[in-house]
Parts: structure tokens; C-alpha cells; sequence
């Protein structure tokens, strides 16, 4: 089992911001590195941008459902009937027509058009959340007052989950996705989370409220199994929480570290758009896709990697790579950096991408605005990353103002 | 020039209203609409941009 002091797996190395120089030489030579991943396992890196889009984009060969008999060592193989419970719902370890079938029930709700009716209640959450931090007064953790209580708020209220009940799904899901909390206590915090979300579930089928599962009840109440509310619920109460948050409180650390673009983004509302962008690219808080399968012997940048083995497309060296984009090591909110990897490519494209660019568009000009003067109230030495998460980001944020 | 959608393949991720949305818009579902059947110049770019940025790659150009 892994130790809190060890070196996370390659991938997942940082100095601050940025990937390690290691990542970079890999990308700038081979392309492609055999690693061992955080379960011990010989997998494969994919570093480079175009072959990170090929790999995302080819779902028959690299798949993200699991053959039978597929498991983690040390940890009691499921039953058939184990395995397809836990599977059920779960867009992320489905490959096409499956896949499709259940993203086309959700993207209704996740539309541009239905994200800027949302915006009004955005607004009102950011603003509530300013005045409670103005009111406690500095210094605050802005981590814990700010950016995880938004997007909290938020789905919460999207999905029909009670709010009240966060202390225990926030602290589930941010363990849930550390490598260093050992894998049985991991699938237990998973097995709660379902536990709870059946509750949720049995209660929109009684009652279906105006939120996506009373939504997912009344329009495809027949065709969805309660596994599989589940299953998409528990997704979804996830990724509101360990994404967005982690771009709030990492993306204003990046701005506090450069000052002239925090600026910009305080004083021109035009600057907004294309800074959240960059900062997507520049910080690119996901350390990996979803580990792929190889379902048939492939090549990629010339490696071959026969079928069975898992590839982890690297979206922090991919988005950093100078064949993408020009100066990638620079943060430079100006350029807005289209084309970047932030939230993956092809089938698995993330569903709350235009809910996670409505939220930054909204929450940072807000908090830079209120607080003009915003800094650090720590040392960045003492900044405290969250080095062994799936997602990348801050356990906490002391600022002041 | 023409722009084709595959409301088959699209993924509603947005991304070409987003970028484009004088040209593109999704329906209730979420799935790509194109708006304008014979592209303007000043809008090319944009187009292309849009295809280029499709995660599924539902858009393409049927015309330059």
C-alpha cells in the first residue's frame, strides 16, 4: 500500500503547478512510457497531444469498460452480479451504444441555452458565499468558504441531493478519488455513497422534485433500473464536487501568483472567457483520462501496446505540449488556448463542461472584485497541494484582503 | 462554404456554440444545429474552428 510520503505515480507528479520536468523529456522523446500506476500495475502513458486525441477518440480499441474478472490485487473479486451493480450508470466505465444511451437523457440539462437560465441562481450562490467570507473576515480558507461551497451548492441543487447532508458526501468523495486511502476503505466510501444515493433515489420515484432525478424519473423512469440512478446521480454529485472546486481554488492561487492577469480578469469582462481557458489548459486539475483498455494489439507515437493493457492518457503533459500550443509552459490568460484537453475528447467529453465554464465565469470576477486586494495569507512554500488526488488542486487556501 | 452535423455522432458537448454560435446552436436535446446553410467568409473561421474543436468530430466540412 502506498505511503502519504512517497512519490505519487508519474503522472501525477507536480512542482506546484505544473507537471515535472520528467513528464516533459518523456513526451519530447518517446511519446509513450511503460509506468507503474498507484495499484502497482505496468501501464501505459500517452503524453502528447495529438495521440492523447487519437487514443480519446477511438473507443472500439481503447475502451473504458473492464473485461470480466478484471480486478484490483488485494481486494475480494466481485461477483458477476457485484460488478454489474456498481457498473450500472457509471458513463465513465461505458463504452458505446450503452454510453450514448444514458449521456442523451442527461444533456438536456446541460445545454448552453439551459446553463445561462441557471445563471441568475449562480450569481445569487457566489454572492451569498462573498458575504459570509466578508462577514467571518480575513483570514478565511478559501477552499473550504468559497470554492468547494459553490459547485457544492450548485449540484446539489441540479440533481435534487439535500445540502444539509454534505458533510458526508464531501467527505466521501474527496477520499473517495485519493490514491494514498487504501483501495478496501475507497470501494467502502464508494458502497456508502450508494447506499445514500438509493435513499435519494427511492424518494424521487415516490416524489420526482424539478431537479435532473425527479427529470431522469419522469421522462425515463421505464427504461432506467434503480442501479442505474444510481449509478449516474453518484457520477454526477462526484464530478460537481471534485472538478470545479478544484479549478476555483487552484485558478485563483494562479492568478494571486500572477499578478497583472489577476487584473485583468477583475477589471474586463472580456478577459473572463478566454482566461477560464488557459486556466483550464494551464492547470489541467483532471491528472488523467479514465484509464483506457487496449481491446486489440495498437500503436501509438510507434510503441506497441498489446490488447488488455490499460493506457492513461496524460491530460497535463498533452495540454502542455509545444506541438499543441505555442510557450505552453506560460500562463498567458489572453490567448484563451482553444483545442485544449481540459475536459477530454471524443464520447466521454465532459458533460458539465458548460456548467464548470458558467461557474468560473461567474466566481472568479465576483471574488476578484470583492475582494481587490485579495492575497495570500500563507507562504506559497506552505501551500498545501493535493498531491495524491485523481484530481489535482489545494487542501486549503489561507487569503486575507 | 458548407458545414455538415452528424446528429448522430454529436456528443452535445457544446463546445461549437461556444465557439460559433451565430452558426451553431443545439436543440432541446442538446444536439448540434447548423444555423446557416452557405457560410459567410467572415465567418470561416469561426467554422472551421468549431470542426476543429468538435470532441466527437460530428462537424465537418462538406465545402470549402
Amino acid at each position: 500500500m502506498t505511503e502519504a510520503t512517497e512519490l505519487p505515480p508519474l503522472h501525477m507528479r507536480r512542482d506546484a503547478f505544473s507537471p515535472t520536468a520528467e513528464l516533459r523529456k518523456i513526451r519530447e522523446t518517446e511519446g509513450v512510457r511503460e509506468f507503474t500506476n498507484a495499484f502497482g500495475w505496468q501501464v501505459y502513458l500517452v503524453t502528447r497531444h495529438e495521440d492523447i486525441k487519437a487514443v480519446l477518440s477511438d473507443h472500439e480499441r481503447f475502451s473504458n469498460e473492464r473485461p470480466p474478472g478484471f480486478a484490483v490485487q488485494g481486494v475480494p473479486q466481485a461477483t458477476a452480479e457485484e460488478q454489474a451493480t456498481a457498473r450500472a450508470g457509471n458513463l465513465l466505465g461505458l463504452d458505446p451504444p450503452e454510453h450514448s444511451r444514458l449521456r442523451r437523457m442527461l444533456t438536456p440539462e446541460f445545454t448552453i441555452r439551459r446553463m445561462k437560465r441557471l445563471e441568475p441562481r449562480i450569481v445569487e450562490i457566489v454572492d451569498a458565499q462573498l458575504d459570509t467570507m466578508e462577514s467571518a473576515g480575513p483570514p478565511v480558507d478559501l477552499v473550504e468558504n468559497f470554492a468547494l461551497p459553490i459547485p457544492s451548492l450548485v449540484i446539489c441543487e441540479l440533481l435534487g441531493v439535500p445540502y444539509d447532508d454534505r458533510e458526508d458526501f464531501q467527505r466521501r468523495s474527496v477520499r473517495q478519488l485519493d490514491f494514498s486511502v487504501p483501495i478496501p476503505e475507497r470501494l467502502e466510501l464508494q458502497r456508502q455513497g450508494r447506499a445514500y444515493m438509493t435513499t435519494l433515489v427511492a424518494r424521487a420515484r415516490r416524489q420526482p422534485g424539478e431537479d435532473i432525478l425527479g427529470m431522469l424519473v419522469r421522462e425515463h423512469g421505464d427504461e432506467l433500473t434503480d442501479d442505474e440512478l444510481v449509478g449516474v446521480a453518484s457520477l454526477l454529485l462526484l464530478a460537481g464536487h471534485e472538478t470545479t472546486s478544484n479549478m476555483l481554488g487552484l485558478g485563483t492561487l494562479a492568478l494571486l501568483r500572477h499578478p497583472e492577469q489577476l487584473d485583468l480578469v477583475r477589471d474586463d469582462p472580456d478577459a473572463v472567457g478566454p482566461a477560464i481557458e488557459e486556466l483550464l489548459r494551464w492547470l489541467s486539475i483532471v491528472q488523467s483520462a479514465i484509464p483506457r483498455i487496449t481491446t486489440t494489439d495498437v500503436e501509438v507515437a510507434g510503441v506497441t501496446i498489446p490488447a488488455g493493457n490499460l493506457v492513461f492518457p496524460s491530460m497535463p503533459s498533452g495540454n502542455r505540449d509545444a506541438d499543441f500550443i505555442d510557450s505552453p509552459e506560460l500562463l498567458d490568460i489572453r490567448r484563451g488556448a482553444p483545442g485544449h484537453l481540459a475536459f477530454g475528447h471524443g464520447v466521454h467529453h465532459c458533460l458539465g463542461a458548460p456548467l464548470a465554464r458558467m461557474e468560473m465565469r461567474i466566481a472568479f470576477p465576483a471574488l476578484l472584485r470583492r475582494f481587490p486586494n485579495l492575497a495570500l495569507a500563507e507562504d506559497f512554500t506552505d501551500v498545501a497541494f493535493r498531491t495524491w488526488n485523481f484530481i489535482y488542486g489545494l487542501k486549503s487556501l489561507e487569503v486575507s484582503w | 462554404m458548407k458545414v455538415h452535423a452528424d446528429r448522430d455522432v454529436c456528443i452535445q458537448a457544446g463546445n461549437c456554440v461556444m465557439v460559433a454560435d451565430s452558426l451553431f446552436d443545439q436543440d432541446d436535446d442538446g444536439i448540434v444545429v447548423v444555423l446557416v446553410d452557405d457560410i459567410p467568409a467572415e465567418e470561416q473561421d469561426k467554422a472551421r474552428e468549431a470542426v476543429k474543436l468538435c470532441p466527437s468530430q460530428a462537424l465537418t466540412i462538406t465545402q470549402e
